[in-house]
């Protein structure tokens, strides 16, 4: 079986402070992960070729320094890791994004299944996935909790806000995952020596070395443009009330009866 | 001083750390309390290759070195001071010996295991009137019909419990004195070896410390590890780069005292503002910073040395004795700073304190450190 | 704009079959464009061995003619017959935008058995709703919602389209945003028009709700966002207000969408062999479970506990007042993550987004990523030992002090009063 993982690295965002003043976000010292439910994905791609053998291979799309998830992903149990690192890609949205995947993807060759992450925890927008799903004209199955295959079928339990279905298709096809289908495990420390020791473990490709129309790539090629950013604020003032303990809530239930609420 | 610290160092760095917050942290206290084996943990480890880092990969062996290999000791230790513990005693003093001194044979057949985690090591030298002065050690081995027979005790063993493959040091000619001692593997379901009660101690509660039993326990005579009379400075030389883990394991129990200490303080109130704010308090935190820098530099100082095949005694020495020394102090302190809160259970700093003491006293106190360092000096 | 080079065309059809707007049809063994339906996505391009495709660089995608796309649409989500909340929600929103925009606001809704949510959608402001009967599509499926949809978008051109941002409106909405060549922004909570180019101003947060961005999607259309449940408000529904229901089927004849279009989402000649996904995916069961009992997006009033209740049966203090106010029980993610009460209760970036009348966050700090989720509520009530907590900050009333002495307090208060 030959399965294919597209991860991201993200900045931690559970560590990601604010500078209150300017109204930014402070990424300075923010370690970067690869994303969380990436790793789920690459978890249960390691585990399914452990099961059916095949091969894994990840690929990431980011600057330079993203070979570091590459280097996790091959320690955790891949195969091959490619990142796509080109200037060319900078400022990609998703659909740019899922365009240049799409690419490599077929570039590597024949796959059974592709596993993504359902969304990326810096930009949680869940879209890369089927978009690269459409893309390869296969079908995809998303918010997948529980994973089946038999024979050349797959069926997946995709999780609802109210439960969930069962799903089954044919490979080839894409799954995002979620959370709760499994517990990656931790890198090789004896894998991590490799990536960084052996011979093209992590490889990384220019837009020289894929098939791409250059017309679609990266910031120019995106069909959505960040306008404007800003930090949530909410415009009143709080209002402590004082007193001592049956005071405090006499005057609670007061301003709430002013408010008309209860 | 440039420890030369790489990628591949770093991403490692990080695993330890993640493993240990996930893995070891939220279990830390109560396998504490419960003096409770972390046998899930250390299968964990296993898998992530975390129990043969400096060994070659041909043995089973992550392949890395001894400073990746400190690293390790040092994050799993700030979380818990046992996990620390087990990976040292197991790493340094039980499979370094075979890698060390073991015949290729010896390596295939415990090196391996050893160091892909499917076994566990330990490494037995001292007995109830052989501590520091190994020519006092009773236990006796005696060379007949190609078997080895081992008669007597050993105890405090590390990992005695669940380890699967001895080091164990025993006389094979007495009048030879320390020249006398031999090193020999022992598999632990050796007939005639058993292990004693495990012991109740002050701290690292969850290490399974015992004493071993030898009653006519034969083993083959291949696993003589190197040559009879060897045995003395196999155990001297395996206990030098043992000492480099315990300096790491100290640093790691310094390093989350002051951590601790760090946080506790800007959070506490007192007076109407937060502690750390009194000057007389910020100068003991600059005290507990400093010499656990200090200690950080002799423990990686040390590990490079071996790393770079150079003699390393007087390193690991000092960095045992000195990272041992500032742990408990440090600890003591951030238990002091932490008032009353810091001697309940609730904050780790107690444990740390219990955990800190042990690392003054085991593979070599302070005093013999000191022995060590002053001979390398003196001649 | 696109080019059939003759000479290197060899009449193979590919290229037909190829084009997801039906914009290419075989004329004397030759590919020949209808320029109006072509909107140049290049997917004839691909398909092409010889090369007898092109898209020449002036024609690209980013220069592209929009003035023809008007409107705004809500793609409609029903499930069990009967319509999701934020599918209300976005076709009041919807409503708003499109008279800013001086258009009409269409809707789209696929099932089975569904005629009675057509009302419904004018009733909250549609103009115009299109409605796809079938067996088929009672329940979600990607392959044969994005071709019927795809096609309905192609057709009527609507410069914004919205989908609900819940599993299935997530699923859906890159799927189609992708075969279209579109921008999509997902899981919006706040969206506007800029007057100057009339385009849609989309608001999302990122970063874990640290920070929220504004997108914009200028120069292709539909402009498309899913957008988060329980954000937009919902209209009071107006049953007097008329609007148009078209009905397509599959099988249909004649009429406003037409047929052949829609008949061609079965046939498929969107992408290569989406026929066959389209048919394949099939729905084994569908299973509810319990969690359902936890309403936290449509209570009016919801009491939640952090941190401070101090312990697992401290909820029982939490339980009580929003039992005596007649609200739900909210929770952050700390005391989920403690196991001391079920995650259907968690409010915040990683659980739900609510927007009640009150909100009372009892010994909650406030951290962001609860904010994220609670801070568009109408009434904040904070009671909170930790004068300095950051929950202080966004509520409008605060109680400094120990939420067990005060809740019971307010418990037996509204007591008597309900």
């Amino acid at each position: 079986m030959k399965i294919v993982v597209c991860v991201k690295q993200v900045p931690d965002t559970n560590e990601v402070k604010i500078d209150e003043k300017k109204g930014t976000l402070i990424r300075e010292g923010v370690p970067s992960i690869i994303n969380p439910e990436d790793k789920i994905a690459i978890e249960e791609a390691v585990r399914l070729k452990e099961e059916f053998g095949g091969e894994v291979t990840v690929i990431s799309m980011g600057p330079p320094q993203a070979k570091d998830a590459l280097v996790e992903a091959y320690a955790m149990g891949a195969d091959k890791a490619i990142l796509l690192s080109d200037k060319a890609f900078a400022g990609s949205d998703t659909w740019a994004t899922a365009y240049t995947l799409s690419q490599a993807i077929k570039e590597t060759g024949q796959f059974d299944l592709i596993f993504c992450g359902r969304q990326a925890i810096d930009g949680d927008t869940a879209q890369v996935g089927p978009q690269v799903a459409e893309n390869l004209s296969i079908p995809q199955i998303t918010y997948v909790k529980g994973v089946d295959i038999e024979d050349d079928e797959i069926i997946a339990k995709r999780q609802l806000e109210d439960g969930y279905s069962v799903i089954k298709t044919k490979l080839p096809a894409l799954l995002t995952v979620i959370d709760g289908l499994n517990e990656p495990r931790y890198p090789s420390i004896k894998r991590i020596i490799d990536a960084y020791n052996k011979e093209d473990t992590i490889q990384t490709w220019t837009v020289e070395d894929f098939e791409v129309d250059k017309d679609k790539l990266g910031l120019d090629a995106s069909p959505t443009q960040v306008y404007d950013t800003f930090v949530p604020t909410r415009d009143h003032e709080p209002e402590i009330l004082e007193g001592d303990v049956e005071e405090k809530v006499e005057k609670l239930i007061k301003k709430l009866k002013e408010e008309k609420v209860v | 001083m440039d420890f030369n610290i790489s990628k591949e160092h770093e991403m490692c760095k990080k695993v330890y750390r993640d493993f240990a917050e996930k893995e070891v942290e939220p279990i830390a206290s109560e396998i504490d309390e419960n003096c409770e084996f972390p046998y899930e943990n250390i299968k964990k480890m296993a898998k992530a290759d975390m129990l043969g880092i400096p060994f070659p990969q041909k043995y089973g062996g992550a392949g890395s070195d001894t400073l990746n290999y400190v690293f390790a000791i040092e994050e799993l230790s700030k979380s818990c001071a046992t996990h620390g513990v087990i990976l040292s005693a197991h790493t340094s003093l039980g499979a370094d010996p075979i890698y060390k001194y073991g015949t290729e044979e010896q390596k295939e057949k415990y090196l391996k295991p050893l160091a892909t985690g499917e076994k566990l090591g330990a490494f037995a030298l001292t007995e109830p009137n052989a501590g520091t002065d190994a020519a006092g050690i009773k236990t006796t081995a005696v060379l007949k019909d190609g078997q080895y027979i081992l008669n007597g005790n050993k105890i405090f063993i590390t990992n005695a419990g669940a380890a699967d493959i001895f080091i164990i040091h025993a006389m094979t000619d007495k009048s030879k004195g320390t020249r006398g001692i031999s090193s020999f593997i022992v598999e632990a379901d050796t007939p005639g070896f058993s292990l004693g009660k495990k012991e109740n101690k002050m701290g690292i509660n969850a290490s399974d410390t015992r004493e071993l039993i030898f009653q006519n326990c034969k083993i083959p005579a291949e696993n003589l590890l190197g040559k009879e009379g060897m045995g003395f400075k196999i155990a001297m030389g395996t206990l030098d780069g043992g000492r480099i883990g315990i300096a790491a394991q100290a640093l790691g129990i310094a390093q989350r005292a002051l951590d601790e200490t760090v946080q506790y303080t800007q959070e506490r109130e007192q007076f109407g503002r937060p502690i750390a704010k009194f000057q007389g308090l910020q100068w003991e935190i600059a005290e507990m910073a400093t010499k656990v820098e200090a200690a950080r530099n002799l423990v990686y100082k040390a590990a490079k040395t071996k790393d770079e095949g150079k003699r390393f005694s007087k390193e690991a020495a000092m960095a045992k004795y000195y990272a041992s020394e500032i742990a408990s102090e440090v600890a003591n302190k951030a238990v002091q700073l932490h008032g009353g809160y810091g001697y309940i259970k609730d904050y780790p700093v107690e444990r740390l304190m219990r955990d800190a003491k042990i690392t003054e006293i085991y593979e070599g106190t302070t005093e013999v450190q000191k022995m060590v360092i002053a001979g390398s000096l003196l001649n | 704009m696109l080019n059939v080079i003759e000479k290197k065309c060899t009449g193979c059809a590919v290229c037909i079959d190829k084009c997801p707007f039906d914009a290419l049809e075989m004329k004397n063994n030759i590919a020949v464009v209808d320029y109006n339906s072509c909107t140049m996505c290049g997917l004839c391009v691909k398909s092409c061995e010889y090369d007898a495709l092109e898209l020449n660089e002036e024609s690209s995608q980013s220069k592209k003619d929009n003035s023809n796309y008007s409107g705004v649409c809500v793609i409609a989500e029903q499930r069990d017959n009967v319509l999701m909340d934020v599918s209300l929600e976005l076709v009041s929103e919807g409503r708003k935008l499109a008279d800013q925009l001086d258009v009409k606001l269409s809707a789209v809704v696929l099932g089975s058995d569904i005629k009675d949510t057509a009302n419904e959608l004018i009733a909250h402001g549609a103009n115009q709703v299109y409605l796809v009967e079938d067996e088929k599509l009672k329940n979600y499926r990607t392959g044969p919602y994005t071709s019927i949809i795809t096609n309905i978008i192609n057709k009527f051109k609507p410069e914004i389209v919205l989908l609900g941002a819940t599993h299935n409106g997530r699923d859906l909405g890159p799927r189609i945003s992708a075969r279209i060549n579109t921008g999509l922004t997902a899981d919006c909570t706040e969206l506007a028009i800029e007057e100057k180019r009339g385009i849609l101003l989309q608001t999302r947060p990122a970063f874990g709700g640290n920070l929220m961005a504004t997108i914009v999607c200028p120069d292709h259309r539909p402009q498309m966002s899913t957008v988060r449940p329980g954000v937009m408000e919902k209209s009071e529904p107006d049953y007097s207000r008329t609007g148009g229901i078209k009905e397509c089927k599959f099988d249909l004849d004649s009429d406003e969408i037409d047929s052949e279009i829609v008949k061609k989402s079965k046939i498929i000649n969107l992408a290569p062999d989406s026929s066959e996904l389209d048919l394949y995916t099939e729905i084994k069961e569908i299973v509810k479970q319990a969690n359902k009992s936890v309403n936290l997006e449509k209570a009016d009033i919801i009491v939640s506990g952090g941190r401070g209740v101090g312990k697992p049966d401290g909820f029982s203090t939490i339980k009580e007042l929003a039992s005596a106010l007649n609200g739900e029980v909210g929770a952050s993610r700390a005391v989920v993550d403690e196991g001391w009460i079920e995650k259907g209760h968690q409010v915040g970036q990683t659980g739900k987004t609510v927007k009640p009348k009150v909100y009372i966050a009892c010994g909650i700090s406030g951290a962001i990523q609860h904010r994220a989720g609670m801070e568009n509520s109408d009434i904040i009530i904070a009671i909170n030992t930790d004068s300095e907590a950051p929950i202080f900050e966004v509520c409008d009333y605060g109680i400094v002090g120990d939420l067990h002495q005060i809740v019971p307090l307010l418990s037996e208060a509204f007591q008597a009063t309900v």
